[in-house]
């Protein structure tokens, strides 16, 4: 019997972790194909309102993003505190909207364009007055299509 | 020349390395879609069209001041009131002979909308509204049409309009498609989105 029990060893075998980056690796490439990376820095304050009735906006590439708010603290000092547009990474006035919705067009190839749909992202504070100068000057640009992004959510929660 | 085995290669720190661009990417990753509320806005007028004449009746006006209260045909409303409000009046269907309305449900009163294609509603803010009071007007108002669209859709073809509009996008939808999207049209034509806008006042 001694020849027997000479084999086994007290302690435990290691665990083999040779397949370890295998697993790792698939991980990897399915957060690689499903990764969307963030366009823009925000430099403003964007707490989206509540809405119910929505739609969901896929087909990121055929967006055009319009973000709108108070600025944030730590550029309330050079803008002030009054409600900004920004557009892609830089603080814009209400009269580069065209110019902005002309390059976005032409960075798309042709055929997308009239699928082109523009998102508001609206901070729920700010006035109307600014929202609605947005919407005109889209209209002048003829980008009649767009959604304003919300948060899915009861509307009661605006008014809190 | 005799041939020598080339030593292994040490596979050891491929784990780590994978394991530190899974964190870059699990980090960088935003997997949710946005949603919203989808409009259209109306294309740019000529100055000197005449604006089409429409029937005090047919219009149901939505006044938002800058204390963000909502004024609905000259009265005061709550948010919570505003969707049966705009139901009653689209699906009022007071209209006779050609103007009639034979899918409308409601009380058919002469004071009211004709037929849900000729009502109007007109929402009218202030510069000073805020943005999120503005939403939830819109996200009721189109609420009210969803619900009638819903009905008849319902009526008509025994599923929600939401189904008849995911099932036109589902790739895997079985049925057919070209009758599916008559019907989508046939509901949006019963109940058009008339949703005017005017322009703010100061």
């Amino acid at each position: 019997m001694a020849k027997f029990n000479k084999k086994k060893s007290s302690e435990l075998p290691a665990i083999n972790t040779s397949s370890l980056p295998d697993i790792v690796f698939m991980l990897l490439f399915f957060f690689m194909v499903a990764t969307v990376m963030r366009q823009n820095t925000l430099k403003i304050q964007n707490v989206l309102p509540y809405a119910d009735q929505v739609e969901k906006l896929d087909k990121k590439d055929l967006v055009m993003y319009i973000y709108a708010g108070k600025p944030s603290p730590r550029y309330r000092q050079s803008f002030g505190s009054e409600a900004r547009i920004q557009l892609n990474d830089n603080f814009a006035e209400v009269s580069d909207i065209q110019q902005f919705i002309y390059s976005e067009r032409e960075s798309k190839r042709e055929e997308l364009v009239p699928f082109l749909t523009t998102a508001l992202k609206v901070d729920h504070e700010t006035n109307m007055g600014l929202v609605s100068d947005i919407k005109l000057e889209l209209r002048k640009a003829e980008a009649l299509k767009i959604n304003y992004t919300t948060r899915t959510g009861d509307v009661g929660q605006n008014f809190e | 020349m005799a041939r020598r085995s080339s030593p292994e290669v040490n596979a050891g720190s491929l784990a780590d390395i994978a394991f530190l661009l899974l964190i870059f990417f699990l980090v960088t990753t935003t997997i949710e879609t946005d949603s919203g509320i989808s409009r259209k806005l109306p294309p740019m007028q000529d100055e000197n069209v005449e604006p089409p004449v429409i029937k005090e009746k047919n219009i149901f006006q939505v006044i938002v001041n800058r204390n963000n209260d909502l004024l609905v045909e000259d009265e005061l409303m709550e948010l919570k009131d505003l969707r049966s409000a705009a139901v009653a009046f689209l699906d009022n269907g007071g209209g006779v002979g050609p103007e009639a309305c034979d899918y409308c449900q409601g009380a058919g009163d002469p004071t009211s909308s004709d037929n849900p294609t000729k009502a109007v509603i007109m929402l009218v803010n202030d510069r000073q509204t805020e943005y999120g009071t503005y939403i939830a007007v819109q996200n009721e108002l189109v609420g009210a049409y969803n619900e009638l669209r819903d009905r008849s859709a319902r009526r008509l073809f025994g599923k929600s309009f939401q189904q008849m509009e995911a099932d036109f996008k589902d790739v895997r939808y079985t049925g057919n498609k070209d009758r599916l999207k008559e019907q989508i049209e046939q509901v949006r034509d019963m109940w058009p989105q008339k949703l005017s806008e005017a322009d703010p006042k100061n």
